[in-house]
């Protein structure tokens, strides 16, 4: 089984079967909606594992990426009448310029220098959004004009489910290209020791900046799709609150775990909306059960589930 | 033959403490230069110095004639020096062939676009060198344990691991930092042998050790290091029989006691 599950195309398939058989069931549009922001949200997590899974360097500030790829799909389109499907990209280029600038300086810190210079960074593009209210719309927000597919306005939450479970299986599909090529190695390498992935000619400068930058754009990805979906962004998009619930999603799901990410995200997206249930104690409930997963499934979800079944195995 | 690696007046202080002061020496192809010396006299140092780890406060540092002072161990590695850890620096998470394929790095293709891509080259290269990885677990003992994560492999098993990581970069110069510490018998006979067997593919190996038996059976010369400066170098038997040596090592156990005079 564990073998099974580190086959690259196995692995993508039984993504692919998580998006495709709940899409054929699921009763309304509330539903298809809650699985367009799990995979959004999930997008969002795999690039935020490559960096704090995989490469071990913390960012406390990503969702201020998630800002820049919502209102670059807000702004662009309403003041500079930029079709959406080309302020996408526009917002993907946006952070990815934005992450290079500030990776560098900021890269070359480490533990909780880097998690408070990245949290300052979140912070910064939250409060620029809230206060440029003539381009942004402050505190309140904007709309966001709807995407348009030959001359088709997509609206629907089933639309985005297809089209958020489509990017979310793309963007697993690359993530899992960088890690199995020498990038990938020289990112995982220098979380363990920097100065011998040094020694054995890794410009760790470098990949760190790499590995920012194209986590910067996932995140970005998923804000645009976010605020398409909601037709409506605020700078809570981009706030403290977001970053800290996507850098729960990697470590609920298991740092270094690419399907990790998809069940962090599953998890805390799907439960608050099953808790309501318990109405006044549904963020208690909640509380008690991330800590008891990070009490007894340590390395996350996904990590601890596979080593158990390898030990079963064996 | 002309020097592989020169080293001249090199030296550095930690807070007003010369840990290294002045150490010159030269190290040539396919030839095993070993340095010895107690506890604290500078080799790991010494070590840091030369491959880039730390910045030396005086002196200079040749690889092939050329100057390579004050340059980053990345830079070094393009250049052919590669070296191991006293303290084992091994990739915990990866498995053991991809700590020795993350050797290869300086051989690998760098663009990150391609490698997103996942394009038939990357694919192509990564075979290839996983390929040259596998003939490195192979050489060292450890390929049926080629995918084992590292940090289940055994103390002994990871100082190989790291001789064959180092060996993956295909290095010029190679700084062996203790690599028997911690070895069993069987498997520090396994690591002298790997040396000369390495020293004879034509590379030059700087050798630090502590196993008196092992160094003076190898080396083709040796360096003795205390407080930080040279006390002398020569072949094994001239140094074996030296009294500075001697007073030098007393309590530390006497290195010609039980050298071989190779
Ligand atoms: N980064 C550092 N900062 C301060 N002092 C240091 C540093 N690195 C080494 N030293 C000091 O330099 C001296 C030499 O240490 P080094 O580790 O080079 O010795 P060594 O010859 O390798 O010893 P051993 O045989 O125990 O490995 C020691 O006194 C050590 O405390
Ligand atoms: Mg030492």
């Amino acid at each position: 089984m564990a073998r099974f599950l580190a086959n690259r195309w196995i692995s993508l398939a039984l993504v692919a079967a998580l998006i495709v058989l709940p899409g054929l069931i699921l009763p309304s549009s509330y539903y298809f909606r809650v699985g367009a922001l799990v995979f959004i949200s999930a997008l969002a997590v795999i690039g935020l594992n490559l960096l704090l899974g995989f490469a071990g360097q913390v960012s406390l500030g990503h969702a201020g990426f998630v800002g820049i790829g919502a209102y670059a799909v807000a702004i662009l389109p309403a003041r500079f009448d930029v079709p959406v499907l080309l302020a996408v990209p526009a917002g993907m280029v946006l952070s990815a310029l934005v992450a290079f600038v500030i990776g560098r300086p900021i890269l070359r810190l480490k533990g909780h220098f880097l998690a408070v210079a990245t949290l300052g960074f979140g912070v910064l593009v939250a409060m620029v959004l809230a206060n440029e209210v003539g381009w942004t719309g402050g505190p309140d927000g904007m709309s966001v004009k709807r995407l348009e597919i030959f001359g088709e306005r997509i609206r629907q939450p089933r639309d985005w489910y297809w089209i958020s479970g489509t990017l979310l299986l793309i963007g697993m599909a690359i993530a899992q290209n960088l890690l199995a090529s020498p990038t990938g190695r020289a990112l995982r390498a220098l979380h363990d020791s920097e100065i011998a992935a040094r020694v054995a000619g890794v410009d760790v400068a470098r990949i760190k900046v790499t590995v920012f930058v194209i986590s910067a754009v996932y995140a970005s990805v998923a804000g645009s799709c976010l605020a398409l979906l909601n037709g409506h962004v605020t700078p809570d998009a981009a706030g403290f609150l977001q970053s800290v619930e996507m850098v729960t999603m990697v470590v609920l799901g298991g740092m270094g775990s690419l399907f990790g990410s998809i069940i962090g995200a599953a998890f805390l997206v799907i439960l608050p909306q099953a808790l309501t249930l318990f109405h006044e104690y549904e963020h208690l409930m909640l509380g008690i059960l991330i800590i008891l997963i990070m009490i007894f499934l340590r390395d996350g979800i996904v990590p601890t589930l596979h080593r158990l079944l390898m030990e079963r195995r064996s | 033959m002309s020097a592989l690696l020169e080293v001249s007046g090199i030296g550095i202080a930690f807070g007003g403490v010369r840990a290294v002061d002045d150490v010159t020496f030269s190290a040539r192809a396919g030839e095993i230069f070993s340095i010895i010396g107690p506890n604290g006299a500078g080799k790991t140092t010494l070590f840091n110095l030369i491959s880039g780890v730390y910045r030396a406060d005086r002196g200079s540092v040749k690889l092939a004639g050329a100057e390579v002072g004050g340059m980053a161990p990345e830079q070094l590695a393009a250049r052919g020096l590669s070296r191991s850890f006293q303290n084992l620096q091994i990739f915990f998470r990866m498995s053991a062939v991809e700590n020795v394929m993350l050797g290869r790095h300086i051989h690998e293709d760098k663009s990150a676009w391609r490698h997103l891509l996942g394009l038939p080259s990357t694919a192509r290269q990564n075979r290839d060198t996983r390929a040259r990885a596998m003939a490195l677990l192979e050489r060292v003992g450890l390929a049926a344990l080629a995918d084992r994560q590292a940090g289940s492999l055994s103390y002994g098993m990871l100082k190989r691991l790291e001789i064959a990581r180092a060996l993956a970069a295909e290095p010029r110069i190679l700084l062996l930092d203790e690599p028997a510490a911690g070895c069993n018998p069987t498997e520090t006979a396994e690591i002298d042998r790997l040396i000369v067997e390495i020293a004879k593919s034509g590379i030059g190996i700087v050798l630090v050790e502590h196993d008196m038996k092992l160094v003076m059976s190898i080396s083709d010369r040796v360096l003795v290091l205390t407080y930080g400066r040279v006390l002398m170098e020569g072949v094994p038997g001239d140094v074996a029989r030296d009294p500075r040596v001697i007073e030098a090592y007393l309590g530390a156990g006497l290195p010609g006691s039980e050298g071989s005079h190779a």
